[in-house]
């Protein structure tokens, strides 16, 4: 029982981590390649829910939610990019955090004017429906697996293009020194929009894809963009590889903690002490392993070369 | 460009000049509700103007600051859940325990640098909110009520508002002045010369490590002190003084109000919380507003409202 | 600076306008949550507060309102802050609303050493109903702890075997838990406290099953419970595992959740179902004008403005008298949408409790039914303690 109970957890926490590298994959690309510290991924990733209800109520299909969806998350962050992001490129971090600010603030509060303020939500594809049985009267969702499957087929994806096509080439290399980039010619504004779109995109598509799972609800990606902080400075900024890694790691911790912290400190402690201590270490034990690791690796796991 | 030494800008004693007002024009109108919103807002000032010290002089981002104020304010809340009002007690301990936490966290935060370093403090100020939140015997994550605030020499001096008020203005004048005696001083220039070129002054002999880190520890301390003002203005304490959307608030003040001046940050809390206050009298859905008037400062007033200020005030007298 | 000029010629403004027509509407300051996700309880608690004054025509106990609505942003001090405003500011005869206890814990002081009454419309955190318990402080909601002994005395009752107990780790959470052990005696498989603001529940559902539970009782408000509901019913544990909840399944998360949370057992004071005159007056009447099912947030809002009309039209619509004004209010002589409502020592109501479930209405739309009776006229554990 417990070895299955393990794998179960393990499965769960590997479908968390890749939850958070979809979203966390845009964050280090757009931070990497640009330099720019965009606190508003984090309302991309509440918008792609947001559209996907409304697309699945105008439909009432999943399928075609998700690629319209995709499409306006899409539209939405190139509009974002034109009429904020664009202007401060060449800021001061800081800057960029306070513009960031308000744009989390302005669009938090708009969906709740559009949408209210009650969680919402839509529900699995019948083609995804069911489980998979894990022990009596449980089983595992299919959905989830395939949460799974579309993020590993994601990050294989995004991996072949940042390592394998011309774009690619020029992100990695603007990771490495943008300056350069585009002192040889590459107009680097255009590269800016495509990578800063694209990272939209898959931060709306990470809120698509959490939408049958989690609720809808205004400020949903707060506490996820904190988390995908988390993850790309763990895995080294700008690295695709290092967000990987760290999403993984942290969706493991993060759901291997939950479920045993509190059992190991019961062998040491008497119970109610145990639920006292274990819960409140189990909350802040990804904050732990991202102190740990930057102890031992101030720059993370895979920092990129060059800076 | 963040300017080296703090410039004679006008800015400070218009700031001390409005709120020596302020009690003035509470009087006048009967509203002591004026005193305890300015209150309040100075004592958002003083966290802001520590966070300056180390953000704005000495590039350390901190996105935990907000766990300073909150140890301050847990260190006098629990003096007072165990009968202890005595503020020669609290306050120094409150000081004290902040700027020990600084110490030590900062020793581990100082070795990362840029976003390493905003997010490394970030985790220190999440275990420390986790930690606050599971003190059941404290109320936990429902707060802690006190039945008093401080008392000096056996007197309740700061129960009457008004008193508070000069208090807590006394503070911060005083955090003022000690902050701007610091940034120029030999102290103050090494923090900003590792802030231009570390290794440049590593190669002319000083540690930037000892530097900063005591610098971390002053901002604590300073921070502390905020914290135990605010456990006395609230008679309250909760570990959501300690979130990290507070942290992150201590930063938008900063930043709006121009980093690395001082009263930049005090202005940037002045400007904040009142926004804050006017607008949502008007309609619940403020934030709407205020997001993009923060996006317009940042594109159209480079350096802050600060900077603004002053610019505007130098177009008129020439 | 040029700000705090402006707001201080605002507020003196205010303030001088304020006084020349004092005399004449009765000033009422609603403090509730309107940012963020648990926005909704705020606002459910607003309109149906709102709602009683426009039927009333903008009166209540025959003086004109003048209603005053805050959000404390679910932060303390911001409440702190913004009760201040009401009392000192706008000076008002009275504050309602206080969706959350830890708001409720922060503004209890100044409002009621000011000697202003406060009718709190949700949260009941032991604390005031016990040895806390104030003379300007009435509920128009229940003790927290009630709540959960409803489905406490129904496991027990139902003879379950081994319940499995979830909450969120805090104060209001540990609460749930020891209110229901108050009456449940089977076995307890286990104890979990999970981070607040939890969003993925599938590590805690792999624990209810492989414990051999055939209960799982839990408090999960807001989205929190929209996702626990949603994962539950995904991982096919429904079949196997009856799911006892408070402030879980209500009328702010089952549009949510749908079919997921259809059958899925809750407690409350009140459904939109029930059966009495007053109820049925006021469920229309709220869909009509606000487009959505009424909580039991929104009847207990509704029934503190009932309060307020009962209680100010007691005496004459004068609220300086405060003595005559709390005896008008332990009367509670209004007909409350829940049925029975009379108010105990500690003024925490004595009513009925039920165990509710979700269900599907006619016209697709989902709310909580009654399914039976588990209380009668229940007054909480700490009026005991309450010396006033």
């Amino acid at each position: 029982m417990t070895a299955t109970l393990l794998a179960v957890q393990v499965l769960n926490g590997l479908q968390l981590g890749v939850l958070l590298f979809l979203v966390a994959a845009g964050l280090t690309l757009v931070f990497g390649v640009m330099d720019f510290i965009n606190l508003a991924h984090g309302v991309q990733y509440m918008l792609g829910a947001y559209l996907a209800v409304t697309f699945h109520q105008l439909t009432g299909s999943f399928f075609l939610a998700v690629p319209l969806a995709l499409a306006a998350a899409l539209v939405l962050g190139l509009l974002l990019e034109f009429l904020v992001f664009r202007h401060l490129y060449d800021r001061d971090h800081l800057d960029q955090v306070l513009a960031t600010f308000g744009v989390i603030l302005f669009l938090n509060e708009g969906v709740q004017i559009v949408w209210g303020s009650a969680p919402l939500s839509y529900p699995i594809p019948a083609l995804l429906e069911g489980v998979i049985p894990v022990m009596d009267g449980f089983g595992y969702p299919i959905y989830r697996v395939a949460l799974i499957l579309v993020g590993l087929a994601t990050a294989v994806g995004l991996w072949l293009v940042v390592t394998r096509t011309r774009v690619g080439m020029l992100v990695r290399a603007g990771a490495t020194n943008a300056r350069m980039v585009s002192a040889l010619g590459v107009d680097i504004r255009r590269l800016f929009m495509i990578v800063f779109g694209f990272g939209a995109m898959l931060a709306g598509f990470a809120g698509i894809m959490a939408g049958p799972i989690l609720s809808v609800e205004p400020n949903m990606g707060d506490g996820v963009l904190i988390l995908a902080f988390v993850v790309i400075v763990i895995g080294g900024i700008g690295s695709i590889r290092g967000a990987f890694v760290a999403a993984l790691l942290v969706g493991l911790v993060d759901t291997l903690g939950r479920s045993f912290m509190t059992d190991i400190f019961r062998t040491v402690l008497d119970p109610s002490a145990a639920n006292q201590v274990g819960p409140a270490l189990a909350s802040m034990l990804i904050y732990v392993l991202m102190a740990a690791v930057l102890f031992f690796r101030p720059s993370g796991l895979f920092p990129a070369v060059g800076r | 460009m963040i300017r080296a030494v703090p410039s004679r800008s006008p800015i400070p004693l218009m700031l001390l000049i409005a709120f020596l007002a302020v009690p003035a024009i509470a009087g006048a109108s009967d509203t002591s509700f004026l005193i305890v919103m300015a209150t309040r807002v100075m004592i958002f000032a003083i966290a802001a103007l520590s966070l300056d010290l180390i953000l704005g002089y000495g590039a350390m981002v901190s996105f935990g600051h907000a766990v300073f104020i909150g140890i301050g304010a847990y260190a006098v809340g629990i003096g007072a859940a165990h009968e202890i009002y005595d503020g020669l007690i609290t306050f120094p301990i409150a000081i004290l325990a902040a700027g020990l936490f600084a110490l030590i966290t900062g020793a581990i935060c100082l070795r990362t640098r840029g976003v390493y370093f905003i997010m490394i403090t970030l985790a220190f100020g999440q275990m420390a909110y986790f930690t606050a939140s599971s003190l059941s015997a404290y109320g936990g994550d429902d707060g802690l009520t006190m039945w008093g605030r401080s008392e000096f020499f056996g007197v309740a001096v700061l129960n009457d508002p008004t008193v508070f008020y000069v208090v807590v203005l006394g503070c911060l004048v005083a955090c003022w002045g000690f902050a701007r005696a610091l940034v120029s001083s030999r102290f103050g220039r090494v923090i900003r010369g590792v802030r231009e070129n570390r290794v440049r002054m590593q190669a002319v002999g000083y540690d930037p490590y000892r530097y900063q880190l005591v610098a971390y520890g002053i901002a604590g301390m300073m921070a502390g002190l905020s914290g135990a003002l605010l456990a006395n203005h609230a008679e309250f304490v909760s570990p959501a003084y300690m979130s990290w959307q507070r942290s992150g608030e201590l930063i938008i003040m900063v930043v709006l109000g121009g980093m690395g001046s001082l009263h930049g940050a005090v202005l940037g809390a002045v400007a904040y919380l009142v926004t804050e206050e006017v607008l949502s009298h008007y309609t619940e859905h403020w934030r709407v507003i205020f997001g993009p008037m923060l996006i317009l400062i940042v594109i159209y007033a480079r350096g802050g409202l600060s900077r603004l200020l002053d610019r505007t005030g130098s177009g008129a007298d020439g | 600076m040029r700000k705090v000029l402006t707001a201080a010629a605002v507020a003196a403004v205010a303030m001088i306008a304020g006084a020349a027509i004092a005399a004449e509407p009765m000033k009422i300051g609603m403090m509730v949550t309107l940012s963020g996700p648990p926005a909704v309880l705020g606002k459910h608690i607003r309109d149906g507060f709102q709602l009683y004054l426009d039927q009333k025509g903008g009166k209540l106990g025959g003086r004109d309102v003048e209603l005053i609505v805050v959000d404390d942003e679910l932060k303390p001090d911001v409440a702190l802050t913004k009760v201040k405003g009401l009392l000192e500011r706008d000076k008002v005869d009275m504050v309602t609303g206080i969706v959350f206890s830890n708001i409720l814990q922060a503004v209890f002081r100044p409002v009621t050493e000011s000697e202003t009454f406060l009718i709190g419309a949700n949260a009941g955190t032991s604390t005031f109903a016990g040895r806390g318990c104030n003379p300007y402080f009435f509920s128009t909601s229940w003790q927290n702890d009630q709540i959960h002994e409803v489905m406490g005395k129904y496991a027990q009752e139902k003879g379950f075997k081994k319940v499995f107990l979830m909450a969120p780790n805090y104060q209001a959470g540990r609460d749930s838990v020891s209110g229901f052990k108050r009456y449940y005696k089977g076995e307890i498989a286990d104890e979990v406290y999970t981070k607040l603001g939890n969003l993925d529940f599938s590590a805690e559902l792999a624990k209810i099953a492989a414990s051999g539970s055939d209960a799982l009782f839990t408090f999960m408000p807001g989205g929190m419970g929209v996702n626990l509901v949603k994962q539950f019913r995904q991982s096919g544990l429904d079949k196997k595992v009856t799911f006892l909840s408070a402030f879980t399944v209500d009328e702010t998360t089952v549009p949510a959740t749908k079919d997921a949370a259809l059958g899925l057992f809750s407690a409350s004071q009140w459904t939109p179902d029930t059966d009495n005159a007053a109820n049925k007056a006021f469920v229309p009447a709220f869909e009509a004008k606000y487009g959505y099912i009424p909580s039991l947030y929104a009847s207990q809002g509704y029934d503190a403005a009932q309060l307020i009309d009962s209680a100010v039209g007691k005496t004459g619509g004068n609220t300086s008298d405060k003595a005559a004004l709390r005896k008008a209010f332990e009367a509670a002589d209004f007909t409350s949408v829940r049925g029975d409502f009379r108010y105990n020592t500690n003024h925490f109501p004595i009513q009925d409790f039920y165990l509710v479930k979700a269900v599907k209405r006619g016209d697709g739309k989902y709310h909580t039914a009654i399914v039976e009776k588990v209380f009668d006229d229940y007054g909480d554990v700490y009026a005991a303690q309450c010396k006033m």
